[in-house]
């Protein structure tokens, strides 16, 4: 690293580290349930366990992007952060809201919208948190000589997700407007401006890891987040067939959904062009993996599967069925964990000296997580399907669907275990890396 | 060759003309939604149903409106499905309804609550949903696994139709939790039936059949047509 006060970036990797392997545990209480072992209804049922999943999720990747955020931007503005303390405090505070809110959904304390469940009081204080974290990031860049463009749509979309999240601690009396409001937040964050955060960090990533001319990769970065943006807006309208809103939606979200894969492509070639313009001689190879990985892996999970769940014609028999599980694992697999995934891997040498990404440990890591996903992925694929036809197009009772599809959750956790074995082995990985240490500090 | 100024530009203009028309077309939903959703039928009571869905999180496990988990059923229509007077029912006690089956938290509501969801469920059921969820299309080319005639003489009890078949089937159709009612009245008599109805558990203790609490004369209408199946 070039600035001492990147270090506090260790922090917030760490969290998405514990919160990711927290998240896979919840992960395997509702596979055994799907499977019929639900031994632990009692302690933790699914809703439960389910709220946990998705909010360790959100909680570790926003983690991610934070801790990527505060490696970044100091070597884009070519200065300290602002604060250090400052910011350990927010970390601090990010970790007390997300340890509390995972406490209280065992106990009820939640407000059950689909990955909004955090209760009211706690929206406040992340808020709070959010505010201090863009003012430490923002104060940084806005006072620096210099600020390039990678770092600009970094910070844009990470301002623009904390605005976002607004719209969904409105209160609502009608379920229809509610849902209305919730994809605000929850559409125009991972098919909006997360894409922003996104290109931000794998703009960084290709810069460092490919040695590719800035302005070559900075424009072709303004051309994808255009395109996430052209098609991701009005692509909201995927959410809005059949929830009570008007029926243009259907056109309007179908044809800008079938968009959406494009900003995703993009992505991809992006990753693979830059990567091989490059050469693949960066030594830390496995970095480079990961980050040409999410690219692909992206495509497939958010971009490819996404459009064959969304068009309007299919969505009305796949709504709310397992499909949308299959979409859901491999597209934020893909587009962010791979993502917060690959800015470890490549800080985690700088940071602290190290150099770890050497040997098979670290390339094991990455073919067996993504080996399971993939695995995972056609399992719910088949689960799914089999539902669509059983339930929706034939008529059974969902019931004895479900008992049916059990056998296909036997291969879920089956290739979920693959993916964890992935998940530990870099988690070990990161351990084996140790502390941060100002020896690691490159002289200029 | 595209330049990096132009390639912001189309970032920029594309953001900001897409983000205008959503806007205006979030404007135009939010003036069609009250007559889409029938706002003069969302009563008090329906909020009150609302709330209870939110605050012990339904959607952790059900969908509604096609949104939520996929671990217990989408209950957009659930009232037309099921009628209220099952669904208040299961809600006493979900785990009687289907005994050994996938399991529902108990959350102990009282009979004002169970009115209020019921309330909050049938409201959600009359949102014009632009046909979701839609009626399964391959039903008729399945062929039912019996095809046996109802035997009845009588007319079927309009309680057995929204309750009873839940759990069991008749002539090949409804559930498969308890037993088929197929030929019942050679297997009990009137008064078996009738006492078997009022309480299981002084007939056949650990039976999953739930105590229904059924009126005097809904029970007796059930035990009068039960009895012609033959």
């Amino acid at each position: 690293m070039k600035y001492r006060s990147q270090r506090v970036a260790y922090l917030f990797f760490a969290t998405s580290m514990l919160l990711f392997v927290l998240q896979i545990v919840f992960g395997f209480i509702l596979g055994f349930a799907h499977m019929g072992y639900d031994g632990l209804h009692d302690l933790i049922p699914f809703n439960a366990a389910r709220s946990s999943h998705l909010n360790l999720l959100v909680f570790w990747l926003l983690s991610g992007f934070m801790g990527a955020a505060y490696y970044i931007v100091p070597e884009e503005a070519e200065r300290e952060l602002v604060s250090e303390k400052l910011a350990v405090l927010q970390w601090a505070a990010l970790v007390v809201v997300g340890v509390t809110a995972i406490i209280g959904f065992q106990f009820g304390w939640w407000e059950g919208r689909k990955f909004l469940e955090i209760p009211r009081p706690l929206d406040y204080l992340v808020v709070v948190d959010v505010l201090l974290f863009l003012y430490v990031v923002g104060r940084t860049a806005l006072g620096a000589e210099r600020f390039t463009t990678t770092g600009s749509v970094l910070l844009v979309g990470l301002t623009a997700a904390a605005l976002l999240y607004l719209p969904g601690m409105i209160t609502f009396e009608s379920q229809v407007l509610d849902s209305y409001f919730r994809w605000w937040v929850v559409h125009l964050w991972v098919e909006g401006v997360w894409e922003l955060i996104m290109g931000g960090i794998l703009s960084f990533l290709l810069i460092k890891l490919t040695g590719v001319d800035r302005e070559l990769i900075e424009k072709w970065l303004y051309v994808i987040v255009g395109f996430t943006f052209l098609s991701g807006i009005l692509g909201t309208g995927h959410h809005y067939y059949y929830i009570g809103t008007p029926e243009y939606w259907l056109l309007v979200g179908g044809v800008f959904s079938a968009l959406e894969p494009l900003a995703f492509l993009g992505m991809a070639m992006y990753a693979v062009t830059m990567a091989r313009r490059g050469g693949m001689h960066h030594e830390n190879r496995i970095a480079l993996f990961w980050t040409v990985g999410c690219g692909v892996m992206s495509f497939v999970g958010a971009g490819f599967l996404g459009f064959a769940h969304t068009l309007p014609q299919v969505n009305l028999w796949t709504h709310g069925t397992i499909i949308t599980a299959m979409h859901g694992h491999m597209a934020f697999w893909g587009a962010y964990a791979m993502l917060v995934l690959a800015m470890i891997s490549y800080a985690m040498p700088n940071m602290t000296g190290r150099k770890r990404f050497k040997g098979s440990l670290p390339e094991w890591a990455f073919w067996t997580s993504n080996v399971g996903m993939m695995g995972m992925t056609g399992a719910f694929a088949v689960a799914g399907i089999a539902q669509v036809y059983m339930e929706r197009r034939i008529g059974m009772d969902f019931l004895a669907v479900q008992e049916a599809v059990e056998v296909h959750f036997g291969g879920v956790v089956l290739a979920a275990c693959l993916l964890t074995l992935g998940v530990v082995l870099f988690v070990w990985n990161f351990i084996q890396y140790g502390l941060p240490s100002d020896e690691a500090i490159e002289r200029a | 060759m595209l330049t990096k100024s132009q390639a912001r530009v189309f970032f920029l203009a594309g953001t900001v003309f897409f983000s205008a028309i959503f806007i205006l077309l979030t404007i135009d939903t939010l003036r069609q939604v009250p007559e889409r959703q029938n706002s003069e039928a969302l009563t008090a009571s329906v909020v009150r149903g609302k709330h209870i869905w939110d605050s012990n999180n339904c959607m952790g496990c059900h969908t509604i409106l096609g949104e939520g988990a996929y671990y217990a059923p989408e209950l957009t229509r659930v009232v037309e499905r099921r009628g209220a007077e099952w669904i208040r029912i299961f809600l006493r006690d979900p785990e009687a309804m289907y005994p050994g089956k996938r399991r529902m938290v108990r959350y102990g509501f009282d009979e004002e609550q169970i009115t209020d969801v019921i309330a909050f469920l049938d409201w959600i059921g009359h949102v014009d949903t632009n046909g979701f969820p839609p009626a399964p299309d391959m039903a008729p080319d399945v062929k039912l696994t019996s095809t046996a005639e109802v035997q009845a003489s009588a007319a079927r009890p309009a309680y057995f139709d929204t309750v009873c078949i839940a759990c069991h089937a008749v002539g090949g159709r409804g559930g498969n939790v308890g037993p088929a009612l197929d030929g019942v009245a050679h297997r009990m008599t009137a008064s078996e039936l009738d006492r078997w109805l009022a309480d299981p558990q002084s007939v056949k203790p650990g039976t999953a059949m739930p105590k229904l609490g059924l009126a005097d004369d809904t029970r007796a209408e059930l035990v009068a047509w039960l009895g012609t199946l033959k």
